[in-house]
Formats: structure tokens, C-alpha cells, sequence
């Protein structure tokens, strides 16, 4: 990728010189002790491109971002797919921001257990909550808890290199992995199970991965989802890479793409394209050298529509997946606000590895912000939180946690723009001198006392 | 283990089966050149310049002049033109922060849209019969004078969007 990925990684040997520096000058522009300082927790693309917004729009701004891990960018790092370089370049763009003279990084802080948001809020005029969704929606079913069965969160964080997932070890002996959720994350799971070895050996997937994989004996993947074809979440660039991948072939059921044909005509662009495809793939009769690559693949790969989870099932005697109890249901009403609802029916499918792909899911962090636990989120308007001054949230965590970069991204500028018009019109009040990073880093330095973890990081 | 992962990366082979239709700008220029993405031999007459008017989210009017080969992302990077978050993925079809629009005459003289474009495209806030992603169009000389429109990247009037339950 770019040279400048490896000088910051070369670089970040450099830290350790740093070490004792503490959190003051290091290089950076000295700002006098009344500039407006405000603090963002998380430092994913919701944090840097709020950091970028504020640095860019006033001259006087200062901004630290606090990261619970050693390193930076949250999910470009550990979310995205290890096959997906080129999704990973807005790292560039927030390395700069990083270097910036009024922006600091500092990483290993866990706010909320380390430091409070309360104690942030005497050091800076403005937090602002990106902290993104670390958690995962829970499927709810019996026997979630069985050996073989493991979130998408889990299983992307295992091949990405995320270190509380190394020790996930998923065993991949079985012949049929049935993955639930249709949206880009379980189309990811889907091809990183299914792509051929050699193409995976040139991506930034971990050795262990790497290893696991080339071991693995799953030549089927299904993708389930409760609604029709017209409802999947995945957007038609993964979608293309299924079809495409080398050595697999598409395998579905032509009765789920009942009226879609029709439906196609009265679909916007982007709707219509993605079913295309999907009917194309699962319906139509290829042309011969299509025909005779299908012929030769050793992987298949599908979507199941229509049905919904409702136990996963063990195998006797030994507390690990065996299968899977879907129950099947039908669409009631059309388009994005279509409901599935059981017929009665259920059909059991055997695999030995389910993963469940249904969505991340926010975590309150501090008892002081307000946070909505029925939609995940913290409660907010234009991304400031409510019930609060001096509190904002941006990305995942203002809106669900849905969306690419560039929707992150414009997220993030939507709530630096509210703050920015709260210092502008006075209702934010940034006369009164904070401490800032000071004051934060002397009272992380004694409370964490010898043998921990913590330290700050800084980029070169 | 990040240090063998970083040179992976710079050494690795695209992954897909189409191919990209990158920027004419070499990764050898990313790499020397910083954040400009110029391919470091600039036209040393003026005539061979193609100007670009670009139209910004505030509405002002910006001219710009790239040469024939730069494509719009090049213009916009190489004349430090500010745009907030345009050209996220430096070029390689993995956003739609380049997104541009243009009127019927422009657009029709911009030629075919590849899937992939397109792809990304769909995914564009504001998407119109008239819009491309502004690192696929390579100026040549017939696009001389071309007005180029940045659309909003969130809704124009801000609406109070309630987020509590």
C-alpha cells in the first residue's frame, strides 16, 4: 500500500522515547491555555474525520483523541476486510490529521474505567463520544452458546488481528458454515472462508488465519436472512465479488426469487442493479465457459431467504454445533419496511460453524451519558447528546451501526458543525481556560499505577 | 508482525478478477509525492492545460487546470482545492466521496461507466442521471471549460434528526 503506512509503523518503535515526555509539548504547537479543547473518545473514522472537521474550521481549536487500544482507527483497522486494501487508504488522510500541530493522540486510555467522562469534562469544553459499537446483537436463540458458533464481530476481529480475538481458534473442520445476516459483514465472512488460499496469502490477514484457513475443510457456505432478495443489506460491489470469486459456484433456490422480475422495474438504481444481479446469478443458465467454471468449482457458496433461526443444534453428547433449526417464514408488505413472519414450517440444515452476522451493537460506557438501550445508541439531536452540555456523539455511536466510511464520515462533520455553532453562538462556553490533556495525563499517571498497560502513543 | 503486514501490502498483487481503472498517476508518485497524487512531469506549456471549473458545496465558482491524463480527483488534490472528504480512497473505487455532477452536454462528452463505477457510484449520496465519480474522468482537451458540481454530502437544510427513542 503506501510508504507512508510503513514509515508509521516503522515509526512506532519511536515511541518508547516518548515515553517520558509526557503529554505536554512533544513537538506540537504550543496553544495558549483559553484555545477551545475538546476530547474525542474513539479514534475510528467517527473520531478522525470529527477531529478533522473541528482542527479545519477554527485556528484556535485543539483536540486529543483518547483510544482504549495501543493503536488507532478502530474498524478501517480490524473491521475491514483483509481483501479490501484500498478501503484502508483513509488511514493516509488521518495519520495527517493525527500529525497535525493542534491534534494529539493518545492511546491505552479506557475511558470509563480509567478516566471518567465526568473527569473529562472538568479537563475540556467538549467530549465528544465516537467510540463506535464494540458489542454484538445477540441472535437469542438456544444453544448460542455451543463451541462452534461465534459473532461476525469475533470472527473479523480473529482473522484482522484484533487482540482480544486471537485466542478464538474456530474450528473449520466441518463441510457446511452457515452464516446469518445478509448484510457486507456476513458477505466478507462468507468470501474470506471461500477464497482460495494463494489469493488470501497476499492480504494483511493474519499468519494464524492464514494457516486456519489453508487447514479448513468448509466447501459450503450459506447465508441466511429472515426477508426476501429485495431486502438483503449487502451492497452490490461484495455481491459481485462473490460471483466472481475463483474455484466457487452460486448455488440457490429459484422459488425464493418468485416476483422479483417484476418488482425490478419500479426499483431505484441501486436497488435494481443488486437484484439484477442476485436474479441473474441465481436463475439464469450461464453462457458454456461460465457454465464450465461452476462445473470445476470445489467451493459453493448461497443465499437462503426466508428463514429464521430458531436453535442451534448440538451434537450428542458434546457441546459443539451440529446444525441449525431455521423456521420459515413469509414477507409481509414490500421494499426496505417488508416484516417476515413464520409460516409454522422449520427445516433443519447441518453445519458445523454458525455465524451470526446480525449486527454490532453500541455499549453504554459511563453511567453519566444518557444512552438509549432498546436502539443502542446515546440519544442525540444533530449529534448533541441530550440532557448534556458540552457532550456530543458521532458516528456509529450517534445512529446504529450501519453505514461505510463515507457515511461515517459526513456523520462526523454533521456533529462537529453542531459544535462548532455551539462555541460560535456562545451556548457552548469556551471563555474559561481547561487544563485539557494535562490535567487528564497527571491523573492517569497516578491512578494507574506500576505494571499497567498504560502509556501514550504518539505518531510520528 | 505489523511491519511484515505493511510491506505485504506494498508488495501485493490486486486481488480482483476486472481491472481497476486506477488514476494515471503511478503509486511510485503517491509514495514520493506526499498527499499530492501527481505524476511528477508536469506540462511545461501552458496550451496543453485543460481548465476544470468546479462548482463547491457553498456554491462558489473555483477554476482549476489539470493536463489531459489527470483525472478530476488528480485537479482537485494537485490545486489543494478543499472539499471535506473528497477522494477518501485516493482513487481505487472504494467510496463515493468523489462523487461529481455535471450537466447533459458535459456529461454525455465523459464516456462509459464501468460497472465498478457504477458499483460505488449507487452507494453516493445524492446520486443523479448526471453523476460520476470524479476519479474515473481523465481530462482531455475537448473537456476544456467543463463545470464540474459538488453535491451536498448530507441533507442541504439540517433537519433536527431525533435520535431518542
Amino acid at each position: 500500500m503506501s510508504g507512508r503506512t510503513l514509515l508509521w509503523t516503522l515509526g512506532k518503535s519511536g515511541w518508547t522515547k516518548r515515553l517520558h515526555e509526557g503529554f505536554s509539548g512533544c513537538g506540537k504547537a504550543f496553544l495558549s491555555s483559553s484555545s477551545p479543547k475538546v476530547c474525542i473518545v474513539g479514534s475510528g473514522p467517527a473520531g478522525f474525520y470529527t477531529a478533522q472537521h473541528l482542527i479545519k474550521a477554527r485556528q484556535d481549536v485543539a483536540v486529543d483523541i483518547y483510544e482504549r487500544l495501543p493503536v488507532p482507527f478502530g474498524l478501517v483497522r480490524f473491521g475491514v476486510a483483509p481483501d479490501h486494501p484500498e478501503v484502508k487508504n483513509v488511514i493516509n488522510t488521518f495519520t495527517q490529521t493525527a500529525k497535525h500541530s493542534r491534534c494529539s493522540f493518545y492511546g491505552n486510555v479506557n475511558v470509563g474505567k480509567d478516566v471518567s467522562v465526568v473527569e473529562l469534562q472538568q479537563a475540556y469544553h467538549a467530549i465528544i463520544l465516537s467510540y463506535g459499537a464494540e458489542g454484538n446483537r445477540s441472535v437469542g436463540v438456544p444453544g448460542e452458546d455451543l463451541a462452534g458458533v461465534y459473532s461476525a464481530k469475533d470472527f473479523v476481529g480473529w482473522y484482522n488481528g484484533l487482540p482480544s480475538c486471537q485466542e478464538l481458534s474456530p474450528d473449520l473442520s466441518c463441510e457446511t458454515a452457515v452464516v446469518l445476516g445478509q448484510g457486507n459483514v456476513a458477505l466478507d465472512v462468507a468470501r474470506i472462508l471461500l477464497c482460495p488460499v494463494d489469493v488470501l496469502k497476499q492480504t494483511d490477514i493474519t499468519q494464524p488465519a492464514l494457516e486456519a484457513l489453508a487447514q479448513s475443510q468448509i466447501r459450503r457456505v450459506l447465508i441466511v436472512g429472515r426477508r426476501g432478495p429485495m431486502q438483503v443489506a449487502c451492497t452490490i460491489k461484495e455481491l459481485r465479488e462473490m460471483v466472481n470469486l475463483p474455484d466457487s459456484r452460486p448455488e440457490m433456490v429459484a422459488a425464493d426469487f418468485e416476483g422479483v422480475t417484476e418488482a425490478l422495474k419500479d426499483l431505484p438504481r441501486p436497488r435494481k442493479r443488486l437484484t439484477e444481479l442476485m436474479l441473474k446469478t441465481a436463475v439464469e443458465t450461464p453462457g458454456e465457459k461460465e457454465q464450465r467454471r461452476r462445473a470445476s468449482a470445489s467451493r459453493v457458496w448461497g443465499f437462503r431467504f426466508f428463514r429464521s433461526p430458531v436453535e442451534i443444534l448440538a451434537e450428542p453428547g458434546r457441546g459443539r454445533a451440529a446444525g441449525i433449526r431455521l423456521a420459515v417464514s413469509r414477507l409481509e408488505g414490500s421494499g426496505e419496511g417488508a416484516r417476515a413472519v413464520l409460516t409454522g414450517d422449520v427445516e433443519d440444515v447441518s453445519c458445523g460453524l454458525v455465524i451470526s452476522s446480525i449486527g454490532y451493537k453500541s455499549l453504554p460506557i459511563d453511567p453519566t451519558v444518557p444512552f438509549d438501550s432498546r436502539r443502542a445508541i446515546v440519544p442525540n439531536s444533530n449529534g448533541r447528546v441530550r440532557q448534556a452540555t458540552g457532550l456530543y456523539c458521532s458516528g456509529w455511536l450517534k445512529t446504529g451501526p450501519t453505514g461505510v466510511i463515507a457515511t461515517t464520515m459526513n456523520n462526523s462533520f454533521d456533529t462537529a458543525r453542531s459544535l462548532l455553532e455551539d462555541m460560535d453562538s456562545g451556548t457552548l462556553d469556551v471563555s474559561a481556560a481547561k487544563p485539557g490533556s494535562q490535567s487528564i495525563g497527571a491523573l492517569l499517571e497516578k491512578r494507574v499505577g506500576p505494571g499497567h498497560s498504560w502509556r501514550p502513543y504518539l505518531i510520528l | 508482525m505489523a511491519l511484515v503486514a505493511a510491506v505485504r501490502r506494498l508488495a501485493q498483487v490486486s486481488l480482483r478478477e476486472y481491472s481497476r481503472k486506477r488514476t494515471a498517476v503511478s503509486w511510485g508518485g503517491r509514495l514520493a509525492a506526499g498527499r499530492s497524487l501527481t505524476s511528477g512531469t508536469h506540462a511545461l506549456r501552458s496550451d496543453n492545460k485543460v481548465t476544470v471549473h468546479f462548482i463547491n458545496r457553498d456554491g462558489e465558482k473555483i477554476a482549476a487546470k489539470g493536463s489531459p491524463g489527470d483525472s478530476l480527483l488528480d485537479v482537485v488534490i494537485n490545486e489543494d482545492l478543499d472539499f471535506d472528504g473528497f477522494g477518501a480512497c485516493e482513487g481505487t473505487l472504494a467510496c463515493s466521496t468523489c462523487h461529481l455532477i455535471f450537466d447533459d452536454e458535459v456529461y454525455k462528452k465523459l464516456g462509459p461507466v464501468t460497472d465498478e463505477e457504477m458499483d460505488m457510484l449507487d452507494l453516493a449520496y445524492g446520486l443523479t442521471e448526471t453523476s460520476r465519480l470524479g476519479c474515473q474522468i481523465c481530462l482531455t482537451k475537448s473537456l476544456d471549460g467543463m463545470v464540474a458540481r459538488v453535491p451536498e454530502s448530507v441533507a442541504d437544510i439540517r433537519q433536527t434528526k431525533d435520535e431518542a427513542s
